[in-house]
């Protein structure tokens, strides 16, 4: 494997005096082993290098990628981005480039998933599939290491480096699916067994669901629905390029949120994953976002903090230019309650495991559609009492989250899976008062 | 950069392989974003490597490599066929393949101009220009222009003798307007969500007059914050082709990739509401309803001249007179389901394997037209160009907004409408299809953004479609 950080030196020594310029330069072994009908039947791997390149000449930027690390390859990285810069007009709002800041020093590594083989993958597979003790499972086991490293023309020199393991699936009957999802920073912690029995006991009490009509109902959310709606959150409100084009619904300082309600992003913690960096070489650390139901923050790249007059959150990633600066290290704060005791205090709702295919129809109101999938049950004087048939939502996640709303956290704090992918967000079990569903998924 | 395949392929035999193909690739894009006249991101990047699979028993084991030296692609092939040895702890029945036809060949996509000989500074200046033009109207706040570029050379080799190399050129782009009022946003964009796509080069875009629509567009974006809300009903729903488009993609489209019908992406992108048992048999639509997945159509976002596994492109009926009768296919899956490898199998790099993909998948034209559908409608409603896509994990329970529509009344168009929505289930849906335009209202749309497998993969897919008429459907779903 290359060396990041000799490759991200040698690229800001060609550079020279040329232009501002940060490198961001990562190497690694991404490998998934997936399963479907019970058997694995698509196994990959994956050693991956990049090389990007963002250059300013008299404040003209351009930026550009490789995916090699020999001289030539990188020269011409250079050359082209240079090139392409210097025909580019003046960008008045090129924030500069990080001056030299240390980072934390944290690593979520661990040698183990570093060189995990197919076979341990196959392993953790193999318990959860035969955890269904018949059901049809399929799902996948994943491990990725990777280390990054980041140098600019100001002096800035960071590196850091990160493994990540996750067995997700399902078991399904011919009527029915369950989900279980399990992320960490190392594979022994993985356990497919456990995951696997929860699967095919969500899809075992699954059958014979039946509907139940459209309407609003008290709900039970699993970590994982209860993560989806958090990073949308992140991504289309508490990002300073929604706040400064008038998309978001983001009122600072204001009590927004109910009570029990505290989100902050935290890429240093322990047991978390990634790197104490973002890509413009800005050290990462814990920003609150809603502390106790009020406002307190918002992500920021060097760019949107220049233009609110702030400093930078550390949340660029290669897609912020677009997107905006995004929290990601998501850290929903947990209850004390075990989730049977916030289902014993419902009369009447829903319980979610998870959501699927969910869009935002208008970012500002966070009005979102989508669907219940792989665990939707009735709960009744306390009780789950059956399964119930997917079901579509139309429902404004501001507002479920709102004062009054949250009646309930668990103290099942977890990595839970969501809408953007694993990873991202660490979710309890909540339980709201109200949640809008606005047909069922079979008609 | 044969010689590379190669490589790949004898690592994976000798490692014990009972089939193996390899692609060896060079690509290089460029992505231009443009926001209220100022350059957002200029980027131009390449990536070369090889990827390879192997076939042991009942699985694919695959390994991709950023190296570009025959050590590296034979190690690759050998770590492709270690894992795939390490699937059978968990095994199944073994992997059947389909036979097709073996084939050295070359294919170039047809284009005018390549995208990336058009000066950097003339495409900036057009973009700049039409968000200029945008932000002359009041009310927008938002003025949004991009463009992008795909020049992908792939050398395919298989262990069964293939050797195809493919130069795919795509080019596209769009741009939209945003007005914001204290509560809410509006949006319109063209020539759709997120631009239109095509093989081809800069003709595409120049086609598409950018800069002779903006103005319209951002005047359409400002009307909608005055207009008065979609009204919840049942009525007659009129979809604007590049809608129609999406919907075919996606209540269609994926829920005749051959792959999630067998359960092999049951746990991510979903299954299907179709039946292997009812091929040929199963209602889909109205007789309108004629769709073929063809990825031979000169220009559209999914044409080629092979697919990822080497089969030739070719034209396949999906669903005829409403009939379904067709899926979409690769070697593996149709020797599973006992049907004609469609040649629909793609990777969307080197680095990933090739899955079951959508290429061209579109409605045939009808014989009406817009004009004469709008005439022929006493009450309804005009729904055009995407806000919002949702559908479940079998593709029958969907939910669309769009970012515009009009109320339709005694065969006139009448007031503009916002946050229009519809919702619906597939086959019922298809079945009010009651009318159909097409002439020159017929247009193959691309989308650039469809995702699938894990690791997540994203693939162009063209889908053709004209104004189309749909009968009793629920429209102004909100929360």
């Amino acid at each position: 494997m290359i060396d990041p950080h000799a490759i991200a030196d040698r690229v800001v020594e060609m550079i020279g005096d040329r232009a501002e310029a940060e490198v961001v330069v990562g190497a690694g072994v991404s490998a998934l082993t997936r399963f479907a009908d019970s058997f694995i039947h698509q196994n990959v791997g994956n050693a991956y290098q990049d090389v990007s390149l963002r250059v300013a000449v008299d404040g003209r930027v351009a930026s550009g990628a490789v995916d090699r690390s020999d001289d030539e390859g990188l020269m011409n990285l250079v050359d082209n981005t240079l090139e392409v810069a210097g025909l580019m007009p003046v960008d008045d709002q090129w924030p500069g480039l990080a001056s030299p800041a240390p980072a934390a020093e944290v690593e979520h590594w661990d040698d183990v998933t570093a060189s995990a083989s197919p076979e341990e993958r196959a392993a953790v597979v193999k318990a959860f599939v035969d955890a269904g003790q018949g059901y049809e499972a399929a799902g996948y086991c994943e491990t990725a290491a990777g280390a990054t490293a980041f140098a600019n023309t100001l002096g800035q020199r960071l590196s850091g480096r990160s493994t990540r393991a996750t067995v997700d699936g399902i078991h399904r009957t011919a009527t029915s699916a369950g989900s279980a999802h399990q992320t960490g920073p190392g594979l022994a912690a993985l356990d497919g067994a456990a995951a696997g029995k929860l699967a095919a006991d969500r899809a075992r009490r699954g059958m014979d669901a039946y509907d139940i009509k459209p309407g609003e109902y008290e709900v039970v959310l699993g970590p994982e629905a209860v993560a989806t709606m958090a990073i949308f959150l992140a991504f289309y409100g508490f990002n300073a390029k929604q706040v400064l084009e008038g998309q978001s619904f983001v009122d600072l300082g204001a009590q927004q949120f109910d009570g029990a309600l505290s989100i902050w992003d935290d890429p240093l913690a322990e047991g978390g994953l990634g790197i104490p960096f973002d890509t413009e070489g800005t050290p990462r650390v814990p920003l609150d976002l809603i502390r106790d139901g009020v406002t307190m923050g918002i992500t920021h790249d060097r760019r949107t903090a220049a233009r609110l007059g702030g400093e930078s959150t550390g949340h660029a990633f290669p897609g912020s230019a677009l997107y905006g600066p995004i929290a990601a290290s998501l850290v929903i704060d947990a209850g004390d309650d075990p989730v049977e005791h916030l289902i014993a205090d419902v009369d009447r709702g829903i319980y979610v495991a998870t959501f699927n295919y969910c869009r935002v129809l208008d970012p500002k109101s966070q009005v979102v559609t989508g669907l219940t999938r792989n665990g939707t049950f009735m709960i009744e004087n306390g009780r789950m009492t059956g399964a119930v048939t997917n079901m579509r939502f139309t429902q404004s996640f501001v507002e479920a989250f709102g004062p009054g709303r949250v009646l309930g956290v668990a103290d099942d704090l977890r990595f839970a899976d969501c809408e953007f992918g694993a990873g991202m967000v660490q979710a309890p079990t909540m339980r709201l008062a109200g949640f809008n569903f606005t047909g069922g998924a079979d008609g | 950069m044969f010689d590379l395949a190669t490589a790949a392929v004898e690592g994976a035999l000798a490692a014990g392989a009972t089939y193996a193909d390899a692609r060896s690739m060079l690509r290089r894009d460029e992505a231009i974003d443009v926001l209220n006249a100022r350059v957002q991101r200029v980027d131009r990047s390449e990536s070369a490597g090889v990827g390879v699979r192997a076939l042991i028993g009942s699985s694919w084991g695959f390994y991709a490599v950023a190296d570009l030296d025959h050590a590296s692609a034979r190690d690759a092939g050998a770590m492709a066929a270690a894992i795939a040895k390490a699937s059978a702890e968990v095994p199944g029945t073994p992997m059947p393949l389909a036979d097709v036809p073996v084939t050295e060949d070359t294919y170039v996509t047809p284009h005018v101009e390549p995208p990336f000989d058009v000066p950097l500074s003339e495409k900036v200046d057009m973009l700049i220009g039409v968000t200029e033009t945008m932000l002359e109207v009041e009310g927008i706040a938002l003025a949004r222009g991009s463009l992008q570029f795909w020049e992908s050379d792939t050398w395919f080799v298989s262990s069964q003798g293939h050797r195809i190399h493919q130069k795919i050129i795509e080019s596209g782009g769009g741009f939209d307007a945003t007005a914001i009022a204290e509560s809410e946003t509006q949006r319109r964009s063209y020539p759709q969500s997120f631009g239109q796509f095509e093989t081809g080069g800069y003709e595409v875009i120049r086609r598409w007059d950018f800069p002779g629509n903006a103005y319209r567009i951002a005047v359409e974006a400002s009307q909608l914050l005055t207009a008065a809300d979609c009204p919840s009903l049942e009525t007659s729903l009129i979809l604007e082709s590049s809608q129609l488009a999406l919907q075919i993609h996606e209540s269609v489209g994926h829920a005749i990739e051959l792959d999630r019908i067998l359960g092999w992406e049951a746990a991510f992108a979903g299954t299907s509401h179709l039946e292997l048992s009812k091929l040929g048999s199963h209602r889909y639509g109205s007789g309108l309803m004629n769709i073929t997945a063809d990825a031979t159509i000169p220009g559209a976002l999914g044409t080629f001249g092979y697919d990822d596994e080497g089969t030739p492109a070719q034209r396949v009926s999906m669903v005829d007179e409403g009939i379904w009768v067709g899926v979409l296919s690769g070697r593996d899956s149709a020797a599973v389901a006992g049907v004609a490898p469609g040649g629909m199998v793609r990777g969307d790099s080197y680095a990933r394997l090739p899955m079951v993909r959508m290429t061209n998948v579109g409605l045939l034209a009808g014989d009406s037209s817009l004009e004469e559908i709008i005439a022929e409608t006493s009450r309804g409603i005009y729904m055009a160009t995407n806000r919002s896509w949702s559908i479940d994990d079998k593709r029958l329970n969907f939910q669309f907004g769009c970012e515009i529509a009009w109320e339709v009344e005694n065969g006139k168009l009448g007031r503009m409408l916002k946050n229009p929505t519809y919702t619906g289930i597939t086959p019922v849906f298809w079945g009010g299809l009651d009318m159909l335009a097409g002439g020159d209202e017929w247009v193959h749309w691309g989308t650039p953004n469809c995702g699938k497998g894990q690791p997540m993969q994203v693939a162009h897919t063209g889908h053709s479609a004209a104004p189309g008429r749909f009968s009793n459907v629920r429209v102004g779903v909100l929360g």
